[in-house]
This record gives C-alpha cells, sequence and structure tokens, in this order.
C-alpha cells in the first residue's frame, strides 16, 4: 500500500508566502496528501547511481561579455507599479527579519 | 477572396494570396475579428482582441508590401497568441488575477521574431492560469469550449489557442507547452500542434511555468503552416541562457525535400489500460496507413512511462513554486488592499490573486523542495528523469520516431474532472514524458469519436529533428487529410 | 574559571567591479537616480531569464587565483527562495553545491609592537568563495519602505572563511588583506561605506585545550572594521561569562546594535527560513576554459605581502616605508611606475613617496587624503627629480621645494629648476669659496680638529655655508673647498 504522507499546511503556506482560508487549508491538505501518496511510486525505483538531470541537454552555459547595455527609464521600470513615489516602489513598512 | 475563403485557408495559402495581390492584410484580418466577434461569445478563446490595433498593423503590413518592402512571405497574417508571452504594449495576464493589469514593458525574443517576420499579433489566447491545468478550466477569466462540441472543454492550458484555430478565428497561432499543453488541446481540437525540441525556441519573454519543461510552439491546421510558424520563431538567443547555441536547418525547407519512409516505434507503453477503445483503433489506423504507405513499424519498449506523471509533477511544482514567487504584489502584481503590513502584504496579494490549482501547485512544489523532503522528492524525481530520458534515447537506437496516441480519451466534459487533481493530472499521461526528456512532440488530428469530438496521435521524434518529424507527419497528412470542420463553424456560431 | 579561546570564522561579501550586472547587461553603478539600472531582468518581470556575466565569473576566479583557492571545472547555479521587498524574483541566484572557488588561503599580518616593526604573519584558510547576486535597496519611512533596484543584481563574491581566527585583531587583519590583495588587483573596490564589503561573523568560544566546537553565534551585516572588531570583542566576552556562569550558548543568529555596543537576538525563527535550495534550471553549469584561467592567473599583480618582502630584501627598504607603499595599490603603483622610468635609486623614490608626497596628499586635503586621481605629481618626474639629485645637479635640500612645487602644479623638476632659476652651485666659484672661507674663520676649532685628522669635524661647517649659500651649495663641492682651505691653513 501507498503511503500518504501528512503535511504541515500552515507551514508550506508560510513558505510560499500564501494566504488561505480555512476551506483551502482543508481541501489542499487533503488533497496534497493524496498526490504525495500517488508520488510514492517513485520510491520504489532504484536510482542508485543514476545522475539527476536538472537539464535537457547536457551543454554548458553561455557566458556574456561585461559590456553595458541601455538601461530602463525609471517610469519604465514602474510601469505596472500598484504604488510608486519618487521613481521608488512604495511598500507598507517592513519588519525586519520576519 | 471571399470571408469564407478567407477563414478556412492555412496561412501559407494566405501569404500566397496577399502576394498575388487577391487579398489585403485588412481585409483579412477584418474577416477573422468578425469571425471572433460573431463565433467567440460562443468559444471564448479570445481573452482581449484590440481590433483597432490590429487593422493598424495590417494597414502597416499592407504599405509595406505595396513599397516592395515586405518583411517576408508571411508579412501581414495575423496569429494568436496565447496569453503568456511578453509583447510590448500588450496585455500579459497568463490569465491569472494576479496579473490582471499587466501591461508588457517589454517584447520577448518570440514577440521580437513575429514582428521582424511581420506577422500581426492577433489577441490574447486564453489558457489555464499559469498555464497549469489541461482544460482551460483554470483560467481566472473564463471558460473555453470546445468548438467541436461546447459542452466539452478544449484541453489545456493552450485551450485558447487550440480552440481559435479550430473555430477559423485565426489561421494559426502560439501555444506553450509544459506537458502537454500544446498537443492535448491540438488533439481535443482537432487541430496540428508542435512541441519543439527544448531549446529550440527561446523562453526570453515567456512566463515560465517550469523552466526546463517549457517551449512555445506552433498551432495550425496545417503542417506546412505549423513547420513555416516553427521557423518564424526557432533560434539561438544570447537572452537564453538555456537555448540550443546552434542554428538548425529551417523545418519548412526540409519539409519540402524527398521524404524516405522511416521506421516508426510503437512503445507497448502507451496502448495499455486506461486508454479508449476508439481512441486505441483510431491511432491503430494511423499505423495501417503508415505502413500502407512504405514505413517500417516496431514495437518498442519504454519501461520507465508509468513514472512519468508523478516525475513530472515534483519537478514541474517545484520550479513553479519558484517562478512563481516573484508575483508578489510589490513591483507590478495585484496589490491587495486588505494587507496590514509588508508581510501581510505577500500573503494577501498572493492569497487573492491565484487561482486554486496555482496554490495548490506552489503548496506541492514548497513540499518536495523543503528541507529534510528535498532529496526523496525532487532529486529521485531529477533521477527518474534521466531513465526516462535514456529509455527514449535507447528506442531512438531502433526507430526514428516513435508514434502514440496524444490523449487517453477525446475531450473530456467541461466540470468532469475539475475537482480531481490526480484524474486531470492523468490526461496528461502520454504528453509529459516527451517534455521531461526534452524530444519534439507532434499532435495531429486522425479522425472523430462516435460523439464527434476529434481524436489525436502524436509523434515523437529525435532532438532538434523537427524537419523529420514533420516530414513523418506530412506523409499522413496527406494519406489521409483531415478533413472535418466543426459544426459551430460551419454554422457560423448559431 | 577556564581561559578561553574565541573561534571565529568570517563571511566577507564583496562586491565586484564590473561594468554591468551579473546576469544582465543594465549597468552597475552608485548613487544613481532610483531604479535608473534596471531592465526586464533586474525588476523580475514574467518572462525575464539570466544570463551570465564573464566579467563576474572572471574577477570571481581572479579572486581564487590570488588566495590559492582551487578553481573548479565546472560551478552551477542555485535558488535560494525567500521573500523580500528588495528582492525581485523573491529568490536569489547563488552557489550552493558547486561554487566558483575552493579552498584558498589569505596571508594576514597583525598589529607587531610598534608602528616601525613588522608584526606575525598567520595563514587564514577559506572554505571557498562563492558568487551571489546582491539586493535592491529599502529605504524606511515611518509608515512605509520605498525600494529602489539599482544594487539588485550587481554581482556578489561571498569569501567563506574557515574557522581559523582566534581574535577581534585577526577578523580586522583578515578584512585589510582581503581589501589590500582585491583593490590591488582590481577586483573589487573594497569601500564598506559604500557597502561594497560586507560581512557576517561567526563567534563561538571554547575552554583552552578543548577541540570540539560550541555553539555559535552568527552576526549579521558587520559594515565597518569597527563593527567587526567591537562586535566580536563584545561576544567573546558575552559569550565567556555565559560558561563561567554555567549557562548555555544557544546557536542562534544576532544583530550587532553600534549604538548600543551591544548584540541581541534575533530571536530563531530559523525553522521559518527553510531555503528550498535547487539547481536554477534557467542557467546551465558552466565550464570555464582552463587556458583562460591561466590567462588570468597570468595578469595578477604579485602578491602584497610577496612584494613587501621583495622591496625589503632587494632594494633594502625598511618595514615602514614599505608597508606604506606596498599595503596602497595605487602608491604600489606610483613607485614601479617611477622605478619603470629610474630604478637606480629606489630608496630614494620610495622615501619621497612615503613621506613626502604622503604629506602633500594629506596637506592639500583638509580631512583625509587628496585621491591619487587628483594628484599632479606624475611617478615619471619624481623618478627625474631623484635622478637630478644622484646626478649632483639638485641638492636635497633645494630637491624638498621643487617637489613641492611639483606636486602642486604638475611640472616637471627641470622645467621648475629653469624657470626660477635654481641651479644646483653657485655659478660663482668665488662666492663659495668666500663663504668657506667665512665659515672656517668662524670656527678655528674644529678646523683644528680636522687638520689632526679628524675628517668628519668638517660637518660643523656645513651648517653655516648652507645657510648663506639660501641652500644652493653642492655639498660636494663645498667639502673639497673646505678641505682645501683647512689644508692651506
Amino acid at each position: 500500500m501507498q503511503e500518504r504522507p501528512e503535511i504541515d499546511i500552515d507551514k508550506l503556506a508560510m513558505l510560499a508566502r500564501i494566504h488561505l482560508t480555512e476551506e483551502e487549508k482543508a481541501a489542499f491538505a487533503g488533497q496534497v496528501s493524496d498526490i504525495l501518496g500517488f508520488f510514492q511510486k517513485l520510491q520504489e525505483v532504484d536510482v542508485e547511481g543514476i545522475e539527476p538531470m536538472a537539464h535537457p541537454f547536457d551543454v554548458a552555459g553561455p557566458l556574456r561579455e561585461d559590456v553595458p547595455g541601455s538601461p530602463w527609464e525609471p517610469s519604465r521600470a514602474l510601469k505596472n507599479a500598484p504604488a510608486s513615489r519618487t521613481d521608488q516602489i512604495v511598500v507598507p513598512k517592513v519588519v525586519e527579519d520576519a | 477572396m471571399d470571408t469564407e475563403g478567407i477563414l478556412e485557408a492555412s496561412a501559407i495559402e494566405l501569404g500566397k494570396a496577399l502576394h498575388k495581390g487577391k487579398v489585403s492584410s485588412v481585409e483579412i484580418c477584418t474577416a477573422l475579428a468578425d469571425q471572433v466577434e460573431a463565433i467567440d461569445p460562443e468559444v471564448g478563446a479570445f481573452l482581449t482582441l484590440d481590433r483597432e490595433k490590429v487593422l493598424e498593423a495590417a494597414a502597416a503590413s499592407d504599405a509595406r508590401r505595396e513599397k516592395g518592402k515586405k518583411l517576408s512571405p508571411i508579412d501581414g497574417i495575423p496569429v494568436g497568441i496565447k496569453d503568456v508571452m511578453a509583447i510590448e504594449g500588450e496585455p500579459l495576464t497568463c490569465a491569472s488575477r494576479i496579473l490582471e493589469k499587466f501591461n508588457s514593458p517589454y517584447t520577448g525574443t518570440v514577440g521580437n521574431k513575429l514582428l521582424s517576420a511581420g506577422l500581426i499579433p492577433f489577441g490574447r489566447l486564453n489558457m489555464d492560469e499559469f498555464a497549469m491545468g489541461s482544460s482551460t478550466e483554470n483560467s481566472a477569466v473564463k471558460k473555453t469550449r470546445n468548438p467541436w462540441n461546447t459542452e466539452h472543454a478544449p484541453g489545456g492550458s493552450s485551450g485558447g489557442s487550440a480552440a481559435a484555430v479550430a473555430a477559423r478565428e485565426c489561421p494559426w497561432s502560439l501555444g506553450s507547452d509544459t506537458g502537454g499543453s500544446i498537443r492535448q488541446p491540438a488533439a481535443f481540437c482537432g487541430v496540428v500542434g508542435l512541441k519543439p525540441t527544448y531549446g529550440r525556441v527561446s523562453r526570453f519573454g515567456l512566463a515560465a511555468f517550469a523552466s526546463s519543461l517549457d517551449q512555445i510552439g506552433p498551432m495550425g491546421r496545417s503542417i506546412d503552416d505549423v513547420a513555416t510558424l516553427l521557423d518564424v520563431i526557432s533560434g539561438p538567443d544570447p537572452l537564453d541562457s538555456t537555448s540550443w547555441p546552434e542554428k538548425l536547418e529551417a523545418a519548412s525547407v526540409q519539409l519540402h525535400m524527398p521524404d524516405e519512409p522511416r521506421k516508426l516505434g510503437i512503445p507497448e507503453e502507451y496502448f495499455g489500460e486506461g486508454i479508449q477503445p476508439e481512441v486505441r483503433s483510431a491511432v491503430e489506423e494511423v499505423i495501417e496507413v503508415y505502413r500502407t504507405v512504405g514505413y517500417k513499424i516496431k514495437k518498442i519498449s519504454l519501461p520507465h512511462t508509468g513514472l512519468a506523471v508523478p516525475t513530472y509533477y515534483i519537478i514541474a511544482t517545484a520550479e513553479a513554486s519558484s517562478n512563481l514567487a516573484r508575483y508578489d504584489g510589490i513591483r507590478y502584481t495585484h496589490r491587495s488592499p486588505k494587507a496590514v503590513d509588508g508581510i501581510d502584504l505577500y500573503y494577501q496579494s498572493r492569497g487573492e490573486g491565484f487561482g486554486q490549482e496555482v496554490k495548490r501547485r506552489i503548496i506541492l512544489g514548497s513540499y518536495v523542495l523543503s528541507s529534510g523532503y528535498y532529496d526523496a522528492y525532487y532529486k529521485r524525481a531529477q533521477q527518474v528523469r534521466t531513465l526516462i530520458r535514456n529509455d527514449f534515447l535507447k528506442a531512438f537506437g531502433e526507430v526514428d520516431a516513435i508514434l502514440t496516441p496524444t490523449t487517453p480519451s477525446p475531450a473530456f466534459q467541461i466540470g468532469e474532472k475539475v475537482d480531481d487533481p490526480i484524474s486531470m493530472y492523468l490526461a496528461d499521461i502520454f504528453t509529459i514524458s516527451v517534455n521531461l526528456a526534452g524530444l519534439p512532440g507532434l499532435s495531429m488530428p486522425c479522425g472523430l469519436s462516435e460523439s464527434g469530438l476529434p481524436i489525436g496521435f502524436q509523434l515523437i521524434g529525435q532532438p532538434f529533428a523537427e524537419g523529420n518529424l514533420l516530414q513523418t507527419g506530412k506523409a499522413y497528412e496527406i494519406a489521409q487529410p483531415f478533413k472535418h470542420r466543426p459544426a459551430l463553424v460551419t454554422n457560423n456560431g448559431k | 574559571m577556564p581561559e578561553y579561546e574565541a573561534v571565529i570564522g568570517l563571511e566577507v561579501h564583496v562586491q565586484l567591479k564590473t561594468a554591468s550586472k551579473m546576469f544582465t547587461d543594465a549597468p552597475t553603478g552608485f548613487a544613481q537616480p532610483p531604479n535608473s539600472l534596471t531592465n526586464a531582468i533586474v525588476m523580475g518581470l514574467p518572462g525575464a531569464l539570466p544570463v551570465l556575466n564573464k566579467g563576474a565569473i572572471e574577477q570571481a576566479i581572479r579572486m581564487g587565483l590570488i588566495f590559492n583557492c582551487e578553481i573548479p571545472e565546472v560551478f552551477q547555479w542555485d535558488r535560494k527562495n525567500y521573500f523580500y521587498p528588495d528582492s525581485p524574483k523573491n529568490y536569489q541566484l547563488t552557489q550552493m553545491d558547486a561554487p566558483v572557488c575552493m579552498g584558498g588561503e589569505v596571508e594576514i599580518e597583525l598589529s607587531g609592537p610598534s608602528r616601525n616593526q613588522m608584526g606575525e604573519h598567520k595563514i587564514i584558510h577559506l572554505d571557498h568563495a562563492h558568487l551571489e547576486e546582491d539586493v535592491g535597496k529599502l529605504t524606511h519611512f515611518e509608515k512605509e519602505s520605498l525600494v529602489d533596484y539599482n544594487r539588485a543584481g550587481t554581482p556578489l563574491l561571498e569569501i567563506v572563511t574557515q574557522p581559523d581566527l582566534r581574535s577581534a585583531d585577526e577578523a580586522v587583519a583578515l578584512l585589510q588583506s582581503i581589501r589590500m590583495h582585491l583593490m590591488a588587483a582590481g577586483v573589487s573596490d573594497c569601500d564598506m561605506e559604500k557597502g561594497q564589503m560586507r560581512c557576517d561573523a561567526n563567534v563561538s568560544v571554547r575552554p583552552k585545550g578543548q577541540s570540539a566546537l560550541n555553539n555559535r553565534a552568527e552576526m549579521k551585516n558587520l559594515n565597518s572594521i569597527t563593527g567587526v572588531k567591537n562586535a566580536i570583542n563584545y561576544e567573546i566576552k558575552r559569550q565567556s561569562r555565559a560558561y563561567d556562569k554555567g549557562k548555555e550558548v544557544p546557536q542562534e543568529t544576532r544583530r550587532w546594535d553600534a549604538d548600543a555596543s551591544r548584540t541581541t537576538s534575533m530571536r530563531s525563527k530559523e525553522e521559518a527560513h527553510d531555503y528550498r535550495y535547487f539547481p536554477d534550471p534557467d542557467l546551465l553549469p558552466v565550464r570555464f576554459p582552463r587556458s583562460r584561467v591561466e590567462e588570468l592567473k597570468a595578469s595578477l599583480p604579485e602578491g602584497v605581502f610577496v612584494r613587501q618582502r621583495r622591496y625589503m630584501e632587494a632594494y633594502s627598504l625598511p618595514y615602514t616605508v614599505t608597508s606604506v607603499i606596498c599595503y596602497d595599490h595605487e602608491l604600489t603603483g606610483f613607485f614601479e611606475e617611477a622605478m619603470a622610468t629610474y630604478n637606480k635609486n629606489p630608496k630614494a623614490l620610495a622615501n619621497y613617496i612615503a613621506n613626502e608626497l604622503q604629506r602633500e596628499r594629506a596637506q592639500a586635503e583638509g580631512d583625509g587624503m587628496l585621491p591619487m586621481e587628483q594628484v599632479k605629481l606624475v611617478p615619471g618626474e619624481l623618478a627625474g627629480l631623484v635622478r637630478l639629485i644622484d646626478e649632483g645637479k639638485l641638492t636635497k635640500h633645494l630637491a624638498r621645494d621643487v617637489l613641492i612645487e611639483m606636486f602642486s602644479s604638475g611640472k616637471s623638476a627641470e622645467s621648475i629648476i629653469e624657470e626660477k632659476g635654481i641651479k644646483a652651485e653657485p655659478t660663482d666659484s668665488s662666492e663659495l669659496e668666500q663663504w668657506c672661507r667665512d665659515a672656517v674663520a668662524g670656527n678655528a676649532v674644529a678646523a683644528q680638529q680636522v687638520r689632526d685628522g679628524n675628517e668628519k669635524a668638517v660637518n660643523s661647517f656645513m651648517g653655516p655655508i648652507m645657510k648663506a649659500s639660501k641652500g644652493k651649495a653642492n655639498p660636494q663641492a663645498v667639502r673639497d673647498m673646505l678641505l682645501k682651505i683647512i689644508a692651506e691653513g
């Protein structure tokens, strides 16, 4: 039988910085556990010595010459900003290291 | 060229008609915009279509052509765009509330390539929010309906792109495919869709879902159109580190070279349980057609196929949980008015801005990457991904391409799977291995089910062998042309 | 009460000197208008992708080569996931698994018994150094904060030492050594005031003789040399006292409060920080050509302490002079350039630079030193001045005034001599003879001593003669004339 891991939905919501309603929490806790149970299939595979694959092709990453291009006007960078002042983004006060 | 002719023509035919002066870009765009107006309330493929802007671009194209300064043979042809690619001055919402008001301040590489070929961005097409889903029901804006039967889903996540092409609202369109998001809706809507080899098309400007799996690809009603649009958008890009560094031969050129019958592999794992009998028999008929035109057919095995769905969902959700962190209410997205402080701003904005499936996947992705679970889930999935790719590499030692059904069933009903994520995830069971292995995959229509819904088959090619893959597709298209039209189109929305 | 020993490791962040950002061609810069150094990538817009800056990698590798790090064949990029408004993507691209530099060692010099004496040298081992991107800047107001992303994406190199340091002084010496070497090689400007060099310190204490490590406090963002010193000293005391009282010292992050001169716990939200590292799928692993590593190696300047030892041995320069010239790469450059013009008298050149030039710079600027780029005196001309002295065409006494003039006008020694009519010798040798005769007449005792065989007594006449000649007399000519007159006696 496949194991169905219990999850700490509050912790995950905190890591993801997503406010969940009580209904969402209840629904997601169940669904995510089910899905993780479904993922247990992978635990049965022998992966000893198998290289993890992070990219489809084994090519080296390209490098860019250190030549500066034209930066954007601040107005372009802030075009969709929900709140801005003196060409800066306004955010409600951030409590240090919360 | 009359309206009917414009709507039915392939993009290449429209190009020829433009060349001969039989039609203008303004006429083409007007006819299509009228069609959208007439039929889209029924279909729901378009999120937005700025008619004035389109006609302005069309007039500019006509003027270029008149002066002999056309940018390409297809200058002036409209192309529908999944609302996930950046074009400056156009919305880019990913069908999400969180980007509801976002207007792109820049153009991505594919957008630039379209514009430099003179193609006209024609509306923003509906999709599952952030390309997460297989039915387009996860759009925060609206539902898209399958033009063949509006009770049914068009598939997803590029449901709008597939439905618009099927409904003759545009000759071709662009979609994006992370686990089947071009091919599955192409199969459901009876059109041709290609997911290119990973790295063939730049991702710069494509709002990321899962970076190591995403590819933009063309959708159309013929192999020639799909090949032509592929060539427009392909090529190395210094702005995308994962784009393939070498210039590749144009697929449309290769398409016109003599075809030799090839050897097709039939993987037993794709014809087992779970596939609907009428899909199985339709694909078996495809195999017969190939045999008739001289192809060799060989049974093969891709033994790790059964692991593809969990492997995919671990990798895709992990990458997504990180990729979607930038939508935070700070710089350019929806900002919740409820936030009490700078930290709460994240929780509220993201809580309000994301839909259920997106939240579910972010939660899942956060879990598989979290401390203590990384090795058991994410790392292990990457190792199994290697095994899945190796299955394909081994198979390609024996065959030129692999033939499978695109989906286990024709289009399901709207609402049918919406509360059951796992069953929705299984809708991609035949397409996701291709993304995991980074290979090109082509879906083509091969008939209708008893209830009149299209059935599609998939051809999987070797890396960067899109030319060969499309040749193989074309061999079928010639032998067994797909001539059906959705009733909705025939009745023109009535 | 046992005697305690501190065990300290540093994480030193330095901004690398590049023209463009780490993952995009937006320019780097300091004190520019807000959000004027941005683009789609810097702002983390949907669809934006990173492309690596070769210049940043080369700077990191140069750092590695300076400190004998191993440069692996392949290095890769990971995402560190956390939310903060200064982080545009809400993940930071960094190197968790395969960093650009492994191992390495930094030579440090501790303070000597006096300013004139070289202090003890020690080797501090590096664990590794990894590349990452800097974040934007938040300005806090009462109810809200403003965010400027100009700094976001600036290449940062984090140099992580092994816990080899045993005192705050050693930590400071390490920072100074890193700073001197990186500035000399042009890898970073290391200006702590501009945030180009920042430091986290891991501090624990243990009874002397114990080999196991105790829990450590990690102190974040020590932004000045004094901050580093005071914070570490405070922590050593705090932890020692705790152990003396039989208390446990928890493993935690602490903040240095410079105003209150103490560290405070950042109330361990450690469990909240799960960075969910994973390989960045947007960047492929980098294979950097070995041949280029060799080229970079060849382009590096001589190590600061290596050069100092060489100057002391080859040129017989005193420690004090070498510590002025070698520890400041601009002065080193000045000296080397002057030597390239005239290398017969390194001692004189070095002295002029370490003393006169430095004094003039200090005097030119009310507070601090006149920046070298504003100094008008050029190395070749200083070399020219020393050559004139060596050739007997100018006295040292006069040279001092000429040098001051050179410093303020940027003219050559020759043109100043010409303009002012300064001559190394009086034109009229009868004038010289007269000064000498007057001097001898004025000091018969000394004249007798010379006649009795004490040649050094000649020096007694020099003062009055130089005074009479206003310093113009050539000392050798004076000496010859004096001996002649006294012998005539």
